[in-house]
This record gives structure tokens, C-alpha cells and sequence, in this order.
């Protein structure tokens, strides 16, 4: 193996509450915290991982997004991403754009294996992975929890709803991660010195050949129904009552 | 007219419960016509089962050696083939439907719409995101097919009592063979199925130890409960991963949820908002899982749960 791509996603901060705007037209962005989405930093602390159990393998962060998306970038090569590619675009990117989108970026870089968090923390979608692997007509492997490499296969532990399954592909294939198969790493400070001296590609959708576009036109956003605060019991014996009179025990 | 195609999920036994919801998530479509797709090893007994939910048109049996196993990358081709005739095709949003279904998207050059959780018209719908935090009105292409994931949690499931057509197909499709099942290792247990289930007792960090989860079991046995866990506790490793409910784990709308030691962080609380009673017990009278309760008792889950199971006793 010589080369895993990693798809990185620029979102809202996990920690961020989110408002909708009053006039339904979307989500309140403005001077928000933003940061790589939490799966595609296991995404990526999985492939470094590959990388430092000795194999001579390049890892390259690709990212589809405005120009600030170079910090979330910047992030990936401190983490220890050898390069960055960086599309361009202000657009919003659906999920089959931006399959399209890394589909051309691995036709240029043939990697063994590109790895995406299984879903992104914004439009909870769960989609880029699977559409790029169907259009790069590879395997996939979703919902990974523990990855083994060896001999051009990757076996991969996916978590299903029953528990767990393994499934065995051959490389290339894509691989979307879970949330326990790693923890990752913390940057350092050294680290983000030496991340500003790695290359760090800029191109655009235009240049890749990809149209993009609307496919899903959204009408509106609004904030959800929200429960009403209910009563407070006492005790175990007033609890088991009002549940018993509700017929729910 | 619109006619919709849903992949129904099974083991080969039992179809799950997931797809009779989809059936009724289909059936809102106006004017729709409803198709579930089978495809398995041998699907004798599960299209009997699909053939009898109300509302369904017909069944398609894909039976196929390769389909012992529902593995994407060899359902697709075959769920493409199948889709010509169709102007939606439904998957459920579980585990199965969420790896299957933008393949088939994607194969068919078409976008999903991920967790549809209501139909406002044939090619318009609601769906959640950041975590259910907002919810965005979609308007797709009707020149287009429309692939959906259905979030099951937004649908009651379809009655039973139809009486389907069934139709044994071969579909044309050549397969992959760089995908291969291993095996699977499931938690299997005599419990209700957590996604099902109409109550749910579901524990924390606070549980301290997968040893104190016991305690949840037992109750959960007393009063016939499936046993869920916020994502703290199975990263803590005090619970399996499938028993994970929340953003990233299953969505659920039991009658009844009982929350105890679960702070409710808005990733927990996401997978449980279409509980019809929500309860909850923490010895923390300030936490954010109170503010979305129906009923709340502050209290050491040590003293609570064990107490609970004795009063419900007797």
C-alpha cells in the first residue's frame, strides 16, 4: 500500500447549540466555532496509524469547501497528513457532488484506500461514502469499528444494529469510520509549526469536471417540536404510581 | 401515479419491523403504489410476512445464493436493475438501509434524501439535521427517481392483513466479488429489540460498571423493556455498541423510555424525542435530560433502581 486518501469535512463545532434563523432560510452560521468533523478525525487518525506501523505510505486530507476550510486542512497536516488538497468552492456540496468530487481526486491519485467518518456532524446525511465507493465502483466498508490490513484486503468490523460484522475487501476500497475505532490524537504545538510548511493544493470543482448543482432544493428550516417540561415525583412509590395509572408499567 | 419500491430488511426468518414503518411512510405518498423488494437466500418465509402488511401492492422474491448476506456493493446492481420501473425507492434508515441506499443513489445518479421523517407531497419532505437540532423542508427533481432513507421512529408500523401478490424475479445484475462476509458476532439476547421495543430502559455513566448495568437487566426483564445506553457508557465500555441510542446510534419511539444515570446530552436526546413518556432518574436535579422528561424523580439510581423493581413487583 502506498497511499490513503482522507475526506474531510469542515462543520459547526460538535459543541456549538444550534439556532435556526427566524426566517426559516437556514441555520445561524455567523462567527460560529468551526472545526473538522469528529468522525473524519478518526477517519484520519486510522489512516496515520496505518502510516506509523512502518509502511512507506503517503496520507493526503482532501477537502471540499470555501477558502477558510485551509484551517480544518491546516488540522489534518498537524495531525500528521503528509499533504492537503483543498476544492474550492463556495456552493453548498451535496452529498453525491461531493462523491463526484473525490471520485476525480482518486482517479488522480490512485490511493489503496480512502477513508471518511461515516457521516457529518451538519446535514447528518451518512452518504459520501457509500456514493463514492458505488461510482468508484470499489468496495465499501461502513461503520468500521477495527480495521486490519494485510496482503492488498482490508477485513473490517463494522457496527450493525445487531452488534458486530466482519466483511472482507479488496483494495481499493473505501472505508467509513465509527465512532470507537480510535481516539484521536491531540495536536501539538510543533506540530502546527511544521503543518504550515506542508503543501497544501488549492483547485476547484471546475477544474475536476464536476457540475455540482441542486438536486435537493430545501424549502425551508425550522427549529423542531420541542417536549414540554413535565412534573417531578417525589419518590419511587409516587413514580410507580403515576406509571401504573398511565398504564405504562 | 407514483410507485415506490421498498427494500425490505431481514435475516431470512423474520422481516424486520423497520419495513412495515416504511410501508406506512410510503403509504402517504399520494396516489403511490407499494412494492417490497426481497432479497436473500431463500425468502419463502419473510415475503409471506411482507405479502401480509395492508397497503402493499406486491412482493418481488430476488433469491440468490450471493444474497445470503446483505452486503451494499452486491444489493445495489440488483436494487438498480429492479428500480426501472419504479418513481421512489425506500430503504429503512438502519443499519442495513443506511449502507445500502446512497449505493443505490449514487448508482442510479440520483440523490437521497437521508432519514425522511415526514411526506408533505410525492417528491417533498422533512428530514432532521445537526443532530434534529433544525428541520429542513426538501424539494426533489419528480423528472428524477427519489432514494429515502425512512426514519422508522416517525412511523407507526403498517397493520397486517393485506394480501400482496408475490413474484419470484431474476434480476440480470453482475455481481462483485471483492466483497465478502466474514461473520457476526451479535448480542443476542431474549430481550425485546431495542429498536422496536415499546419500553426502554436505558443507563448512563452513571451505571459506573458494565457489573451495574445487571441492574438495569433485571429491571428491564420485570417489565418485558429492551436496555439501551448513551453513547458515555458504551464508549466507557460498560455496554455493547448496539445497545448505543442517540445521533449516532438508533433512534427509538417506545410508549415508554426510562432514562437513569443519562445526563441527556443533545446527541442522546435526539434518538429518543418520539418517546411517548419519557423518565427520568438522575441524582443530578439540574440535568438538561429534566427539561425534555415527562415525568423526573432526582435520586441515587443505586437506591432508585432496585426500589422500582421491588414497587412494580408488588
Amino acid at each position: 500500500m502506498q497511499k490513503i486518501m482522507v475526506c474531510i469535512k469542515r462543520v459547526v463545532d460538535y459543541n456549538v447549540r444550534i439556532r435556526v434563523k427566524p426566517d426559516g432560510s437556514g441555520v445561524m452560521l455567523d462567527g460560529v466555532k468551526m472545526s473538522v468533523n469528529p468522525f473524519d478525525e478518526i477517519a484520519l487518525e486510522e489512516a496515520l496509524r496505518i502510516k506509523e506501523r512502518g509502511a512507506n505510505i503517503e496520507v493526503v486530507a482532501a477537502s471540499i469547501g470555501v477558502a477558510d476550510t485551509q484551517q480544518q486542512l491546516r488540522t489534518a497536516l498537524a495531525m500528521g497528513a503528509d499533504r492537503a488538497i483543498l476544492v474550492q468552492t463556495d456552493a453548498a456540496v451535496e452529498p453525491l457532488t461531493a462523491a463526484q468530487t473525490f471520485l476525480a481526486l482518486a482517479k488522480k491519485e490512485n490511493p489503496d484506500l480512502i477513508f471518511l467518518g461515516k457521516q457529518a456532524i451538519d446535514d447528518d446525511a451518512n452518504q459520501t461514502g457509500q456514493m463514492l465507493a458505488a461510482i468508484w465502483e470499489r468496495p465499501q466498508a461502513t461503520y468500521a469499528s477495527k480495521v486490519e490490513i494485510s496482503g492488498g484486503k482490508a477485513a473490517v468490523t463494522r457496527e450493525v444494529d445487531a452488534g458486530l460484522e466482519t466483511i472482507e475487501v479488496d483494495l481499493p476500497a473505501v472505508i467509513t469510520v465509527d465512532l470507537r475505532l480510535n481516539e484521536p490524537r491531540y495536536v501539538k504545538l510543533p506540530d502546527i509549526m511544521k503543518a504550515k510548511k506542508k503543501p497544501l493544493d488549492v483547485t476547484s470543482l471546475e477544474a475536476l469536471g464536476v457540475s455540482g448543482g441542486v438536486l435537493l432544493k430545501t424549502v425551508k428550516t425550522e427549529p423542531p417540536a420541542q417536549r414540554q417540561k413535565g412534573v417531578m415525583v417525589k419518590d419511587v412509590a409516587e413514580l410507580v404510581e403515576v406509571l401504573k395509572k398511565k398504564g405504562l408499567i | 401515479m407514483n410507485k415506490v419500491l421498498i427494500v425490505g430488511e431481514h435475516d431470512g426468518k423474520t422481516l424486520n419491523p423497520a419495513t412495515a414503518k416504511c410501508v406506512t411512510c410510503a403509504s402517504a405518498i399520494p396516489d403511490a403504489e407499494i412494492t417490497i423488494a426481497l432479497l436473500g437466500k431463500d425468502t419463502a418465509a419473510v415475503s409471506a410476512q411482507a405479502a401480509a402488511l395492508a397497503g402493499v401492492k406486491s412482493v418481488l422474491r430476488i433469491d440468490r445464493a450471493e444474497n445470503e448476506h446483505p452486503l451494499a456493493a452486491l444489493f445495489a446492481p440488483q436494487l438498480v436493475a429492479l428500480a426501472a420501473d419504479f418513481t421512489h425507492v425506500f430503504g429503512p434508515s438502519t443499519s442495513f438501509g443506511k449502507d445500502l441506499m446512497p449505493r443505490v443513489a449514487a448508482l442510479l445518479g440520483v440523490p437521497q434524501v437521508s432519514d425522511l421523517m415526514a411526506v408533505d407531497a410525492a417528491f417533498r419532505f422533512r428530514r432532521p439535521i445537526y443532530a434534529g437540532n433544525a428541520i429542513v423542508t426538501v424539494e426533489a427533481d419528480p423528472a428524477r427517481k427519489l432514494v429515502a432513507t425512512v426514519r422508522v421512529a416517525s412511523f407507526e408500523a403498517a397493520k397486517t392483513g393485506g394480501s400482496a401478490a408475490v413474484e419470484t424475479k431474476s434480476v440480470s445484475a453482475a455481481l462483485p466479488s471483492h466483497t465478502r462476509y466474514v461473520g457476526a458476532k451479535s448480542g443476542s439476547t431474549d430481550r425485546p429489540d431495542l429498536q422496536t421495543a415499546k419500553r426502554v430502559i436505558s443507563g448512563g455513566r452513571a451505571l459506573g460498571s458494565a457489573e451495574n448495568f445487571k441492574l438495569l437487566f433485571s429491571l428491564a426483564d420485570k417489565i418485558g423493556a429492551a436496555v439501551g445506553a448513551s453513547r458515555a457508557a458504551v464508549d466507557a465500555g460498560y455496554a455493547a455498541n448496539e445497545m448505543q441510542v442517540g445521533q449516532t446510534g438508533k433512534i427509538i419511539s417506545p410508549d415508554i423510555y426510562i432514562a437513569i444515570g443519562i445526563s441527556g446530552a443533545i446527541q442522546h436526546l435526539t434518538g429518543i424525542k418520539d418517546a411517548r413518556t419519557i423518565v427520568a432518574i438522575n441524582k443530578d436535579g439540574e440535568a438538561p435530560i429534566f427539561e425534555v422528561a415527562d415525568l423526573g424523580l432526582v435520586g441515587d439510581l443505586f437506591q432508585v433502581v432496585p426500589e422500582l423493581e421491588r414497587l412494580i413487583g408488588g
